[in-house]
This record gives structure tokens, C-alpha cells and sequence, in this order.
């Protein structure tokens, strides 16, 4: 292990300090789709509810593959903690990959929606819930393209200082995405069908 | 000779309104007044070369003033609290959706702001007027309002405050005039192109003047049906007044329908059926 | 589709200005843009200004550029002040006035919007760019980079905004857009979609700049200076941008709902389809209070700097200013709906929000009474920013009685919408908000240039202020009680309001001559520089930090961080003659390389902005795909700081200043 200097340690403490008040504005703009969710859930228009519409094996396959990718992703700053650069990498591609099956799976889902006449565009209710999954989704797209590139900076210039860093930062996101996802499941898909 | 009908009011709503604007003006001056005095006094007296100003540079000493502090985080609060209970006893007591106390039963009026016009339905007596409302004095009127156009604000200032007007639901607001009289109202929000040309008038007269008016418009041969409500409806503006003669029942819920799916119900809105 | 409709999206000759006026619009910002390109290529100032400028990290570079960006916007939404006067004033009975009833629509519409998204945020962040690095005692702020960035987005959100005057149109549902109004129903036009992209576009910028200080002010102060020895300005900085931290999402996503449905036929707020256009009232709201709160602190900050340092004592009751600021950042989020008590929400619900905008009021008061023991035996001198203090004190006290009036919501129901409202708010945010900015750049100008500000001219743009503003402001009051109503663009004679209008716009012209004043008095200050030159770098005799080098300050602040063990840690050193210390050891320092991707971002915002306008999509996924470049570019760059050696900190620091 490395020793690191004050002001890298410095740095860190900022560097980690700042996303995390990032992914606190993201929590509000979440909580704002939610808050707008649960108002235009009624909001039917004669058309379709979320008892209708929803799958709870599919969502639920969909969180199982995300809880993974999370356990992946930890498995990654292990790794980067031993130093092991090919183990991070590993750990990296089975995140990316349950991430992309993640979103496959979601888009699957809409298309499959939008072509039976039940897109965004015919309700309240239907345009808050493609929104707010639709913007998880966005979110998890926006990760792996930063796990791409980390990635690459990893392969090509090992666990420096920098690599570390965002590394810690990219699995503070994707673990709060997980934890996003968790809250979607449970208000959207699981009070959709249960309630 | 201005007119001011906020602060000459004509009805109880707006009265009583206006009351409470100037019991909260007089208890800001508490506050107010000594923050005046305060700023322009110490410019004054400490002027830098006045006797009374510091010596130049002079070293801190501590100046924090406990009991300054405490009274003037106390008085403001005490004033607070007294604006708090005439907060919650007024709001409720003058809710617009809460009839006017009083035996005399009040008038109905149904209440559609279109674009860029107001229609008034008076579904017991069976007329229709455009951009003017007339009621007889010391009468309560009940409006039932809802807006074939984007949002509105249907305001009468010199009898009370205003209510919004929005499609998909309706809104209610209650007021009376105490004397014959005639005001000027118009829409408080703005609604598109047309808007400035939305005023209307409202007049309260006497019982026998209202009924005269009442059997003057449906002597008129225009019915409000479907055709022409659709003919009214399409965008205009500044119209002069105009009567209808016989009125379609069912046209003010058929335009609150027509924005509504029937399995929504949103907030705390009278989203349901009108009630004649 | 068609190729032409491919490549054009919606555009087509009828989206350029449609009559004289707006013609004007277009043409001003035309020409302004090209005479500026010429006369920077006529000067052969391209590479300075890349180099000096447009790349730099250096805060204080960010910060004047924000100011100048937002003078310049001050000056469009000044002339739309014009504009509006003379319409009300004119337009009576058979008279139409100047402008088509859209255009009045249109430019009440974009003043709010420029008022207080680029002149009143970009001053904000400008100052705050400027001071708050010094006054902490650090070098930087927290990500300089993303300060960059930020500014940069700010400035596509201008653009875009300018852009709208020369090719489409602008909402006409006032500064809010509130639906059904702003959905595709009734503004078919691309006035709405510019609307939401230039504020959404800025507002991503801001968002990032509270992130930015909140995370300086957390983690980057001075060693020694603990939460209670920070300046109070620093305190209001803390508050307003954790303010902007939780505020801003909200306004994110509610643009963003109305694009989807303007953009995609969604049904967030639509009138039909299951939409709740009360739900985006109460969103916008959800921002929009804290917003004003998010301009007024930094300027209650200003103040209490001003006042301290020109009563030559500490400012009063320190802790009761820090709990009072802590007081308003908490209640802001407890009042948004007194912004629609007309809405019908009940009795139980108006009542509990009218009662927590008054209690609002009593942090309010609280620092003014302190303000004002700071001044109790002290040694007060009347500089401008002292003047524009005085001013502050008495309208915003009497704008702020207005407010308390509308925090009744029985009161409320008259006035709500009524031109008595606007009167209140531009009380506030003029006499507060502007007249807080005004004295901040006039006291910090020395420390940023290295001179003074010419103070004659200050004056004279301060009572000319004051004196346009009650005649602009006070008729306003009067008409509401009058039952005229806002956004009116023609009325009756016989509701005998005309008189007032035309008092209002007597007083609307005095005030564009107190700007005048203003630009006046830079142009003056920088002819003669050489003879109001600040030489000691503490010009007002100080009590904070930022007073501590030389002006103008280098771009590292500080040769040597500062240890602090006091408040007024400055102060407390000239008491104690360690203030000006003999010459220290000094070391390397590094300093952020300049950067382009700030711009780049900035420029593909555009680009973004506009395609999603017109539906342009090709259009809109090159802008993405540029700013996603450009920021995956920048995290690839390791080499993001150069040293300076500590040979040339010692030159700089023993050089001669002006």
C-alpha cells in the first residue's frame, strides 16, 4: 500500500465530500419524481392503472440483477484497496454487464408498453411512471459510460491516486442508484400491484 | 376622485378583508417605527466627527447587548403570534368556499371563464349573461366557477378577494354587496392573448330591478346550447355584454367533464359534479 | 419526415421578429455581438482574452466575467422595463399603445425571467467568485474546473435566451409559465421551449455552483478558523447555497416534466389527460421561494461586511445574525404556498402557511436591529455602500410590512396578483437584493482592480436609485389597492389608474439614469485608475482577510495560507501590529491550468438547447455527445495544475501594484 500525502488526502476528503453533496441534489430530484408520481398516480384518464400494467417477477428480476451489480461493485474497491488492478477490472466488466442486462431489461419493458398503446403520452399517471423509472434508467446508462472510461484510465494507467478516487466516487453512485432502485420497486411496482 | 375598492369596500367579505390589511399595517409600526427612528438617530449621532462617533481605531470591547437582543427577537415575536391567531381566525372565517352567514338564501351562480370572456349561468332562473353578473343587494351570491381556458382568477375587488378558476375542477367563492351598486371586475391571471379584455361588470340592485333584469334576458331568443356555446368558446375579446334566453342544464358539468377522466380525483379540489 | 424538416426541425423564416420593435431586439443583439467581435479583433486581443479570460480557472477572473455578463443583461431587462412602462402608460381606452398585447406578454415575461436568472444570480455568483475564496482564508474554490463550467452553462443559458429575440419568440405566460397556459395547447410557439431551456441550462449551472462553495466553505477555510470566526458574508454564502443544493433539483425536474410534455405529449400538467397543473404551481414554488432567499442572503451578508467595516466596529450579535441566517434557510421551506393562497387549498392549510410567512419575518428584523447596533457608537462614514445600506433599511422595512400584509392569506385573496404584489417583490429584491450587490461591488472593487470606483458618480447613481425607485414603486402600491390587476397590457380610462402609470414610468427612467450613473462611473474609475489607486490593499481599513494582500490580489491570494485564531482575524493582527509582517518563507504554489472544456461545455449547451427548441434532433445529440466528450476528456487530463515557484510568488509579492 501506498503512503499518500496530506494534501492527496486533502483532496480526497473534498473530492468525496463534494459528490456526495451532488448526490444529495439527486436524492431531491428524485424525491421530486416521486412526489409528482404519487400525486399523478390516480391520474388515469380512463386508461390504464398500475395493477394493469405491472410485472412483479420482471421488476423484481430487474432488482435482483442491480443488487448484484452493487455486490460486484464492492467487489471492485476491494480489490482496488489490495491493489489488485485485473481484479478491479474484473469486478468492473460483471458490474457493467448486470448494469447493460439492467437496462436492456428496462427498455425491453417500455417498448413492450409503448406498443400496446400504453406509452407516456396517454396519462398522468403513465407519463410520471415512465418518467420517474425512465430517469433511473437515464442514471444507470450515465454509469456505465463512467465505468467505460474508468475503465480504460484503469487498464492504461493502473490504480493511481486519481483511478482511486473516482473509482470510490463511481461506487458511491452506483450504490446510491441501487438504493433508488429499491425505493421503485417498492412505491412504484410493489405498492402498484399490492395496493 | 380616485377609486380605490380594496380599501372602500362594498361588500362584508371585502370589509372585513380590509380590516385585516390594516391591523397588520398597525402592528408592523410597532417594529417599523423604531427601526426608523434607530437608523436615522445613530447615523446621526455617530456620524464619524461627530463628538458621540468612537475615537478612530479604538480597540473592541464587548458591546453584545443581552437584553437588546432578547427584546428585539421577543417583540417581534409577540407581534408574530398575535398575526398568527388573526391568521387562523380570519382564514377560516372568511373561506370563499364558506357561505355567508344570514337567513337570506343565497343566489347561485355558475361561472365559466373562457377564453377570453366570462360566462355567468343562472341555473334557477334559467338565463345567461357574458361579461356582466348581476344579483340583487343584500343578497349572498354562491359562484361555482370553472374555466373552459387555462387558468383564471375571477376577482370583483371591491366585494371580495379573488379565487382561482381552472379546468377540470371547480372553485367556489361567496359574497355579498351591501347597497346597490356597480363594480368592476376582471380575471386576476394571466390567460393567454386576450386577457387584458376580460374586465366584466357586476352590479347589485334591488330585488325588484334584479327580477326585471332576469325576465329582460329571457325575453332574448339566443338559447346557451351546445352550437352556441361553441360559437361563444372560440377565442375573442373585450365583448360587449350579452344575454341568453333559455340555458342547457347540463353544460357547466359538461365542461368540467370534458377535462376530467372519471377514475381522477386530485388533491383537495371539488373535482366531482356541480351542484345546482 | 422530410430531409428539409430533418435538418431544420421546426425552423422557418416566419420564426424571425414579426414587427419594429422586435426587429429592434434582434438587430441590438446582433450588432452588440459583432461590434464586440471587431472590436476584439481590431485590438488583436484574441489570444489575451482566451488566455486571460475564457480559460481561466482563477475565480476572480469567473467572478467579474459573471458581473459583466449580468450587467449586460441588466441592460435587456431595463429596456424591457421601458418598454413595459410606456405601454401601461399609453394604452387606455381607444389606445393601444406601443406593443401588440403577445409582445407586452412576451417581454413581461423574459424581464422576470432575465431579472433574476442572469442579472440578480449572475451578480450573486459573481461576488460570491470573488470574496469568498479571500475571506476564507483559501486559494481557490473547491473544483475550479466545474467553477468554469458553471459560468459557462450560465452563459449558454444568456444566449439562449438573446437568441430567442432574434430567431422564434418568447413565452408569454410570464416569468413562471405556468401551465395549461405554457403547455403546447396554448403556446404552440418555441417562446415556452426557450424559456424552459435557457432557465433549465442555468439553472444545472447554479446547481453545480452550490455544490462547488459549499463544498469550499466546508472543507477549504483558513487553519484555526472554526465555523464561528468565518465572516458573516462567508455565513450567508453557507446558507444560500445550501439552499440552492436542495432548491434547484426541484427546479430541474419541474422544467423538465413541462418539456416532456410540450416535447413529447406528456401529461404532467396538462389540462386534460389526468395532468395537475397545481402540481407544477406547487413544484415551481418549492424552488422558487427559496430562491429569493438564495439572492437576498449574500446580500444581508454584504451588508453586515458594509456596515461593520463603515461603523469602523464588530458587527453586533454575531451568533444571533449566524442562528438568524440558519432560522431563514429552515422556515424557507415551510411558506412556498403563500405564492397561491388563491388557489382554494382550505382554510386548515392557508392558515398554516400564512402563519409561517410571518414568522419568517422575525429572523428578518432580528438582523436589522443588529445592523443597526453596529452602528451604535461607532464611527460611521458615508461611503456609497454605506448610502445604498441606508436606502436597503428603509423600503425593504416597508416592503417588507407589505409582506407581512400578504402573509395574511384574507389579505392575500384581494391583492394576490395585483399590482401591489409586484410592488412588494420588487421592493425586496431592488432595494435588497440590488442595492446589497451594489454595495458589494463598490466595496470589494478596489480589491478585485487595484482602484477605486469613482465615488461622485456612485452617489449620484444611488439617489437616483432610491428616489426613481419610490416613484416607479409607490404608485404601484396604490394601484393595487385600486384593483389593478398585473400584466395588463391596456385598460379603461375610467378606472382612473393612468395617472400612477405615468409617474411609474418617471420613475422607471430615473432609475435608467441611475444606471447610466453606474456604467458612468466604471468607465470613469477606469480612465483614471492612476489616480484612485488602492495602494495598501486595505482600502476601507477592514476587518477580514480578503483586506489582507495587496490589491489587486494575486491569482494564489495568499503567498502564505493564513493561520487563524480569532474573528475579524485581520482586524485583531492590525491591533496588534502583526498585520504587515516582515517577509516570510516563501514555498511553490500550485495553481489550476487554464482550461477550454468550460467553454466547449458551455457552447455545446447551446447547441443542445436549441436543437431540443426546434426539434432538431440531429442537432441536439451533436451538443450532447459534446458535452459528454468534453467531460470524459477532462477526466482523462492528470496534468491540471502548473507551479508557481516560489521565486515568482516573492517577485509578485514585493512587486509594485498600479
Amino acid at each position: 500500500m501506498t503512503q499518500y500525502k496530506p494534501e492527496e488526502i486533502a483532496a480526497d476528503s473534498k473530492s468525496v465530500f463534494g459528490f456526495f453533496t451532488y448526490l444529495m441534489t439527486d436524492l431531491v430530484l428524485f424525491a421530486a419524481l416521486f412526489a409528482t408520481y404519487a400525486v399523478l398516480h390516480s391520474g388515469v384518464f380512463g386508461g390504464p392503472t398500475s395493477e394493469e400494467i405491472f410485472n412483479a417477477p420482471f421488476a423484481l428480476l430487474e432488482t435482483v440483477i442491480l443488487l448484484a451489480s452493487s455486490f460486484s461493485c464492492g467487489l471492485s474497491l476491494l480489490a482496488a484497496r489490495r491493489g489488485n488492478s485485473r481484479g478491479v477490472l474484473a469486478s468492473l466488466a460483471i458490474t457493467f454487464v448486470l448494469g447493460a442486462v439492467f437496462v436492456v431489461l428496462e427498455l425491453s419493458e417500455f417498448a413492450r408498453l409503448a406498443a400496446s398503446g400504453v406509452g407516456p403520452g396517454v396519462s398522468a399517471f403513465l407519463s410520471s411512471y415512465f418518467t420517474l423509472v425512465g430517469t433511473h434508467g437515464l442514471h444507470i446508462i450515465i454509469g456505465l459510460v463512467w465505468m467505460t472510461a474508468l475503465g480504460i484510465s484503469i487498464y492504461a494507467r493502473g490504480l493511481t491516486r486519481g483511478n482511486m478516487r473516482k473509482l470510490a466516487l463511481l461506487s458511491l453512485f452506483w450504490h446510491f442508484l441501487d438504493i433508488i432502485w429499491i425505493f421503485i420497486f417498492t412505491i412504484v411496482y410493489l405498492s402498484g400491484i399490492i395496493l | 376622485m380616485m377609486n380605490i375598492p380594496v380599501l372602500d369596500p362594498k361588500g362584508p367579505i371585502a370589509l372585513a378583508e380590509m380590516h385585516v390589511m390594516v391591523i397588520t399595517v398597525v402592528l408592523c409600526a410597532i417594529v417599523v417605527i423604531p427601526v426608523f427612528f434607530l437608523l436615522f438617530y445613530f447615523a446621526w449621532r455617530y456620524r464619524a466627527g461627530s463628538p458621540h462617533a468612537s475615537a478612530l481605531h479604538l480597540p473592541d470591547w464587548d458591546h453584545d447587548n443581552r437584553a437588546a437582543e432578547f427584546s428585539w427577537w421577543l417583540v417581534p415575536t409577540i407581534i408574530i403570534v398575535v398575526l398568527a391567531i388573526i391568521a387562523w381566525q380570519s382564514t377560516h372565517a372568511l373561506d370563499p368556499y364558506k357561505p355567508l352567514p344570514g337567513d337570506v338564501p343565497a343566489i347561485t351562480v355558475d361561472v365559466v371563464a373562457l377564453d377570453w370572456k366570462w360566462l355567468f349561468i343562472y341555473p334557477a332562473e334559467g338565463i345567461a349573461s357574458v361579461n356582466k353578473v348581476e344579483f340583487p343587494a343584500g343578497t349572498p351570491v354562491h359562484f361555482y366557477l370553472t374555466a373552459d381556458a387555462p387558468m383564471n382568477s375571477f376577482w370583483i375587488p371591491a366585494l371580495a378577494g379573488q379565487i382561482m378558476v381552472m379546468p377540470g375542477m371547480t372553485t367556489q367563492l361567496n359574497v355579498m354587496a351591501d347597497n346597490p351598486g356597480t363594480y368592476n371586475g376582471m380575471s386576476a391571471n394571466i390567460s393567454g392573448e386576450g386577457f387584458s379584455g376580460m374586465s366584466f361588470t357586476a352590479e347589485s340592485v334591488s330585488q325588484d330591478d334584479f327580477d326585471a333584469w332576469v325576465a329582460s334576458a329571457k325575453s332574448g331568443s339566443t338559447p346557451l346550447d351546445r352550437s352556441s356555446y361553441a360559437a361563444l368558446s372560440a377565442p375573442s375579446s373585450y365583448l360587449p355584454v350579452a344575454y341568453y334566453g333559455t340555458i342547457d342544464n347540463d353544460l357547466f358539468d359538461s365542461i368540467l367533464i370534458k377535462y376530467m377522466a372519471t377514475s381522477s380525483s386530485v388533491g383537495g379540489m371539488d373535482m366531482g359534479m356541480h351542484m345546482p | 419526415m422530410t430531409f428539409t424538416h430533418f435538418i431544420f426541425g421546426n425552423l422557418s423564416f416566419s420564426a424571425l421578429p414579426e414587427n419594429a420593435i422586435a426587429w429592434g431586439g434582434a438587430l441590438t443583439v446582433i450588432f452588440g455581438a459583432v461590434i464586440v467581435l471587431a472590436l476584439i479583433t481590431f485590438f488583436n486581443a484574441w489570444t489575451w482574452l482566451w488566455r486571460e479570460w475564457l480559460t481561466s480557472l482563477d475565480p476572480k477572473r469567473i467572478g467579474v466575467m459573471y458581473i459583466l455578463v449580468s450587467v449586460v443583461m441588466f441592460v435587456r431587462g431595463l429596456f424591457d422595463v421601458g418598454l413595459m412602462r410606456v405601454q401601461q402608460a399609453t394604452s387606455v381606452g381607444d389606445a393601444h399603445g406601443i406593443l401588440t398585447a403577445t409582445h407586452f406578454q412576451e417581454i413581461f415575461s423574459a424581464h422576470g425571467s432575465i431579472m433574476i436568472f442572469f442579472v440578480a444570480m449572475g451578480f450573486m455568483f459573481g461576488i460570491v467568485n470573488l470574496v469568498l475564496p479571500l475571506q476564507i482564508g483559501a486559494r481557490d474554490v473547491a473544483f475550479p474546473f466545474l467553477n468554469s463550467a458553471s459560468f459557462w452553462l450560465f452563459c449558454a443559458g444568456a444566449a439562449l435566451i438573446n437568441l430567442s429575440l432574434i430567431v422564434g419568440d418568447f413565452s408569454t405566460a410570464g416569468w413562471l409559465s405556468y401551465p395549461p397556459l405554457s403547455e403546447l395547447a396554448y403556446s404552440p410557439t418555441s417562446g415556452v421551449d426557450y424559456w424552459i431551456w435557457s432557465l433549465q441550462i442555468a439553472g444545472i449551472g447554479s446547481l453545480l455552483s452550490g455544490v462547488n462553495f459549499l463544498a469550499t466553505i466546508v472543507k477549504m477555510r483558513a487553519k484555526g478558523m472554526s465555523y464561528m470566526k468565518m465572516p458573516m458574508f462567508a455565513w450567508t454564502v453557507f446558507g444560500a447555497m445550501t439552499l440552492v443544493v436542495f432548491a434547484f433539483p426541484v427546479l430541474t425536474v419541474t422544467l423538465a416534466l413541462l418539456s416532456l410534455d410540450r416535447t413529447l405529449g406528456m401529461h404532467f400538467f396538462t389540462a386534460a389527460g389526468g395532468g395537475n397543473m397545481m402540481m407544477y404551481v406547487n413544484l415551481i414554488w418549492a424552488w422558487g421561494h427559496p430562491e429569493v432567499y438564495i439572492l437576498i442572503l449574500p446580500a444581508f451578508g454584504i451588508f453586515s461586511e458594509v456596515v461593520s467595516t463603515f461603523s469602523g466596529k464588530k458587527l453586533a450579535g454575531y451568533a444571533s445574525m449566524v442562528y438568524a441566517i440558519w432560522a431563514i434557510v429552515f422556515l424557507s421551506w415551510l411558506v412556498w404556498l403563500h405564492h397561491f393562497f388563491t388557489m382554494g387549498a382550505g382554510a386548515d392549510v392557508n392558515a398554516f402557511f400564512g402563519i409561517m410567512t410571518a414568522v419568517i419575518a422575525i429572523p428578518t428584523g432580528v438582523k436589522i436591529f443588529n445592523w443597526l447596533f453596529t452602528m451604535y457608537r461607532g464611527r460611521i462614514r458615508f461611503t456609497s455602500p454605506m448610502l445604498w445600506f441606508m436606502g436597503f433599511v428603509v423600503l425593504f422595512t416597508l416592503g417588507g410590512v407589505a409582506g407581512v400584509v400578504l402573509s395574511e392569506p384574507v389579505a392575500d385573496y384581494q391583492l394576490h396578483n395585483s399590482l401591489f404584489l409586484v410592488a412588494h417583490f420588487h421592493t425586496m429584491i431592488v432595494s435588497g437584493v440590488l442595492f446589497g450587490y451594489f454595495a458589494g461591488v463598490t466595496y470589494w472593487f478596489p480589491k478585485v482592480t487595484g482602484f477605486h470606483l469613482n465615488e461622485r458618480w456612485g452617489i449620484r447613481a444611488f439617489w437616483l436609485w432610491l428616489v426613481g425607485f419610490i416613484l416607479a414603486f409607490g404608485p404601484l402600491y396604490i394601484l393595487g389597492f385600486m384593483g389593478a390587476t398585473r400584466r395588463l397590457d391596456h385598460y379603461d380610462p375610467s378606472m382612473g389608474w393612468q395617472g400612477l402609470f405615468i409617474v411609474a414610468a418617471v420613475g422607471a427612467f430615473l432609475i435608467m439614469l441611475g444606471f447610466l450613473c453606474q456604467i458612468i462611473q466604471l468607465v470613469v474609475s477606469i480612465r483614471d485608475r492612476k489616480l484612485n489607486p488602492d495602494t495598501t490593499g486595505d482600502p476601507w481599513y477592514g476587518r477580514t482577510l480578503e483586506w489582507s494582500m495587496r490589491s489587486p490580489a494575486p491569482e494564489y491570494n495568499f503567498a502564505v495560507l493564513p493561520e487563524v485564531t480569532e474573528r475579524d482575524e485581520f482586524w485583531v493582527m492590525k491591533q496588534a501590529g502583526t498585520a504587515h509582517a516582515a517577509a516570510p518563507i516563501y514555498e511553490d504554489i500550485a495553481v489550476p491550468r487554464n482550461s477550454g472544456a468550460g467553454i466547449l461545455i458551455g457552447a455545446f449547451a447551446v447547441v443542445i438547447g436549441f436543437g431540443i427548441i426546434w426539434h432538431i434532433w440531429w442537432l441536439m445529440i451533436v451538443g450532447l455527445i459534446g458535452v459528454a466528450a468534453c467531460i470524459i476528456v477532462r477526466t482523462f487530463d492528470e496534468d491540471t495544475e502548473r507551479v508557481i515557484s516560489a521565486s515568482e510568488v516573492a517577485r509578485i509579492e514585493t512587486m509594485k501594484t498600479i
